[in-house]
């Protein structure tokens, strides 16, 4: 059900590794829940970001949430066209709305992130 | 955790289930957004069986609920209603209301799922010797709401309700076999009604009205649209916009205290308040920027911290940050400008007129 060429969190972020670095997003799950986003906030290349800290805030008209970091680093990337077009996290979730590419600084944490099949379960649970 | 009779037609609609006031109800099926719009320019049905239903009864009815709410029912007609907040001696609001004349000594008042129990008490204890009973548990409620509303409830009902006014109720109406009383009233902005029936007949009606509007466009609605809806019309959701302490006189709720009726609960303090003026107002605002100000969030107005956002979304109709908040006096004009804190950044906004959105046809009134 999820692509299984990534990893995932428990806050429904994606996490794509491309040699050192990892591109990031949501997942079709959460932006299905999320429904309607409208804005997303996303930090300025060069930030430090901290594995399972808030790096962004994403809001949809129901709510706001946070954004947190799959892995430490510093981003290298962001996604200008999903700031400008932020419907685009409904329609391509797993594409074309990555959000940012981090330079990771402490590889092992890769390690720590759940793969397709624990994520999916996990959003099994989830679902009512 | 509370069902509505309607909770099977929920989850085959697709509805997904939140817990809401003690209930467990749909905040959304289709999507907000597309919920939002289709209300605005076809039809919509909620479920809002979870609201409650007291009824006031006996010869001394009338001088009951004149004594708990803050507008004046001497007018009403059988068949007729109004809106009004229910006060504490304070001036505070205890809960926001609809009131029905429901027969010559008897009155309905449809009061809001969370404050139904407190509400209750208060009313019990302030309307001696009239007779108060709770109904809720044997009243379903469906709001249908948009402008092809009235086609809709024409299809299922048979009956013409072009001469049924704002606030106007009638009873005695069918669905489906199904007895039901019908008010022209909703939470949404646009033309609609109300459409009660006994709890467990909901279904039917429910089946009835969506078979009957889908050439019509009409499609279920969940809590997170009528939030947006009501939001754009600029009206109050008790608990964030309104609650006990805060008064009608700050809330753009002036228009239902009536001064000129007799004695009432919280009268000699909303008149202080009226006499004195108030320290602070709520307002509407825009926002510019696409961050969302939501409730909790920071106003401050001329550098000063000012007050707190009361409810913020982003409006689907009007595609740009609206909400409400109160403010000290001097910062209620149209125009002020203020600043909003949002995740710790200032928002720019500015006071706009209540409401943010306003129907371009008003309900035929014939």
């Amino acid at each position: 059900m999820f692509p299984t060429d990534r990893k995932y969190t428990r806050d429904h972020e994606w996490a794509k590794r491309e040699n050192g670095r990892v591109r990031i997003g949501i997942t079709a799950f959460a932006a299905e829940r999320l429904s309607d986003i409208v804005f997303v906030e996303l930090p300025n290349v060069g930030a430090e970001v901290r594995a399972g800290q808030a790096f962004g805030a994403i809001e949809s008209v129901k709510a706001a949430s946070d954004l947190y970091a799959p892995v430490s680093g510093r981003v290298v990337e962001v996604n200008q066209a999903v700031v400008d077009g932020p419907e685009t996290i409904n329609q391509d979730p797993h594409g074309a709305a990555w959000m940012v590419v981090i330079e990771m600084s402490a590889p092992d944490e890769w390690e720590q992130l759940l793969d397709a099949e624990a994520y999916g379960a996990l959003v099994g649970a989830e679902q009512t | 955790m509370r069902r509505t009779s309607l909770y099977e037609a929920h989850r085959a609609a697709g509805g997904r289930m939140v817990p809401f006031a003690g209930w467990e109800m749909p905040v959304q099926y289709a999507g907000l957004v597309e919920e939002h719009l289709a209300v605005r320019t076809r039809a919509g049905l909620f479920d809002v069986s979870h609201m409650g239903e007291i009824l006031v009864e006996g010869p001394h009815a009338l001088a009951a609920v004149q004594r708990l709410i803050t507008n004046d029912a001497r007018p009403l007609a059988v068949g007729q209603g109004l809106y009004s907040p229910m006060c504490s001696p304070a001036g505070g609001v205890i809960d926001d209301l609809t009131l029905f004349r429901t027969a010559e000594q008897e009155y309905l008042l449809i009061v809001n799922a969370g404050t139904r129990a407190k509400d209750l008490a208060w009313i019990q204890e302030h309307a001696a010797p009239a007779m108060v009973r709770d109904i809720s548990d044997g009243v379903a409620l469906l709001a249908l709401q948009g402008p092809r509303a009235e086609a809709v409830l024409a299809a299922v009902s048979g009956a013409s309700l072009a001469g049924l006014r704002p606030f106007g109720r009638l009873d005695g109406l069918a669905a489906q076999g199904v007895p039901v009383a019908v008010t022209r009233t909703g939470y949404t902005g646009e033309d609609g009604f109300e459409i009660a029936s006994a709890w467990d007949h909901a279904p039917r009606v429910w089946e009835a009205l969506v078979e009957a509007g889908r050439p019509h466009g009409l499609i279920p609605v969940g809590l997170g649209a009528r939030d947006t809806l009501r939001l754009e019309a600029g009206m109050m959701l008790y608990g964030q916009d309104i609650d006990e302490t805060t008064s009608p006189l700050e809330a753009p709720l002036a228009w239902t205290v009536k001064f000129d009726k007799e004695e009432f609960i919280g009268r000699p303090a909303l008149e202080h308040q009226r006499t004195g003026g108030v320290a602070r107002r709520l307002v509407g605002f825009e926002a510019y920027g696409r961050a969302i100000p939501r409730h909790g969030c920071e106003i401050r107005a001329g550098g000063d911290r000012a007050g707190g956002v009361t409810s913020g979304t982003f409006s689907p109709s009007l595609r740009r940050p609206i909400g409400m908040g109160y403010v000290p006096r001097e910062a209620a004009a149209r125009g002020t400008g203020l600043e909003i804190t949002v995740r710790g950044s200032p928002v720019p906004a500015r006071v706009v007129r209540l409401p943010f959105y306003r129907r371009t046809q008003e309900p035929r009134r014939d």
